[in-house]
């Protein structure tokens, strides 16, 4: 029969942790892969509108984003409580959109161009006058491909 | 010459504290979300100097949506509720009884279907108002492309025994040709914005 014998049992070895420093790197990278970073600062307050038919975008370097909806707190002062486009960093007008395409546009590989993808991020209660005169102007720009971004419906 | 002396390790430890800070960073500073959204594509712009087209469209090929201020559905002039719209939709598209105020059937001939009866002249003519809300916009959207989405993935499952989204794009294609999305947007009019 064996013997059971507790005292002068070995020793737990210590765990080796020299290794994990490299899994979470692993662990790092694998997250900046599948995340973006958020370039921008919102100026405008939006909420997306609901839909259940919705489709991922799909490759997020020939995507451009284009908010809509009404300024945040702190620009009501200055731009009052209207509508307002926000493109990149700053609040802007709606003539300036095509010039501002055309700009995204040619800082993209020319093979990519065709493929450009507009995002309207757009508040559920904006008024359809403003996404007209958007759509308008990316038509004008050329910019055809457009996405209505949205969120998915829980029911 | 003293013996070598050998070179101490460098502890390791906290290297693994400094990888968690990292992530950790990282973690704030992105977003996950991917950004989901309904696909449209515009229509190219019309050059300033061209006269406007007449289409000849026939009526039994058109139906029109129309959302007004108080974001009300008119569908072919009848109101009707959203929760109503895909079915009406999905009636017009596929006209499965060869109703003559409904959509002509043409024959065409379709990859892996052989000939078949397509009413591939259809239109969707979509028109809102000025002053209609944005969500109201995209639930028409919405219900609309929950119309064609479930017609092809009928005609899928029927075929190929799998859902639209898992067919290859060869498959994709012949289905897109038996219900293609005609979706067209008017200019918006202005029929009366409060303001």
């Amino acid at each position: 029969m064996g013997k059971f014998n507790k005292s002068g049992g070995r020793e737990m070895p210590e765990l080796n942790t020299s290794s994990l420093p490299d899994l979470v790197f692993a662990f790092l990278f694998f997250i900046m892969m599948v995340t973006t970073m958020r370039e921008v600062t919102l100026k405008v307050v939006f909420r997306a509108p609901q839909g259940t038919e919705l489709q991922k975008l799909e490759k997020k370097s020939l995507v451009t984003f284009l908010y809509v909806g009404e300024p945040t707190q702190e620009f009501r002062a200055k731009m009052g409580s209207e509508t307002r486009i926000q493109l990149n960093d700053q609040l802007a007008e709606i003539n300036e959109i095509q010039d501002y395409i055309a700009q995204e546009k040619s800082s993209m590989k020319e093979e990519d161009q065709p493929f450009m993808t507009v995002s309207i991020k757009a508040d559920r209660a904006t008024k359809m006058g403003v996404i007209s005169d958007v759509k308008q102007a990316l038509r004008e720009a050329y910019a055809l491909k457009i996405s209505y971004s949205a969120q998915a419906r829980v029911n | 010459m003293s013996k070598k002396r050998k070179a101490p390790g460098i502890n390791a430890t906290s290297s693994a504290d400094i990888a968690f800070m990292l992530l950790l960073f990282f973690l704030m500073t992105s977003s996950m979300d991917t950004d989901k959204g309904l696909p449209r594509r515009l229509p190219p712009p019309v050059p300033k100097d061209q006269k406007k087209l007449d289409l000849d469209i026939k009526k039994r090929n058109i139906m029109v949506v129309l959302i007004n201020t108080n974001n009300q559905i008119l569908c072919n002039n009848e109101y009707i509720e959203i929760s109503q719209l895909k079915e009406r939709t999905m009636e017009f598209i596929d006209n499965p009884y060869n109703d003559e105020h409904k959509p002509e059937k043409i024959l065409t001939d379709i990859p892996f279907f052989g000939e078949m009866m397509v009413t591939k002249n259809h239109v969707i003519s979509l028109q809102n108002d000025r002053g209609t809300e944005y969500q109201a916009y995209i639930n028409v959207q919405n219900e609309l492309a929950a119309a064609y989405n479930e017609l092809r993935n009928d005609v899928s499952r029927k075929k190929f025994g799998k859902a639209f989204s898992d067919l290859d794009e060869e498959q994709q294609k012949a289905v897109q040709l038996i219900y293609p999305q005609k979706i067209s947007e008017a200019e918006p009019k202005n029929y009366g914005e409060n303001k």
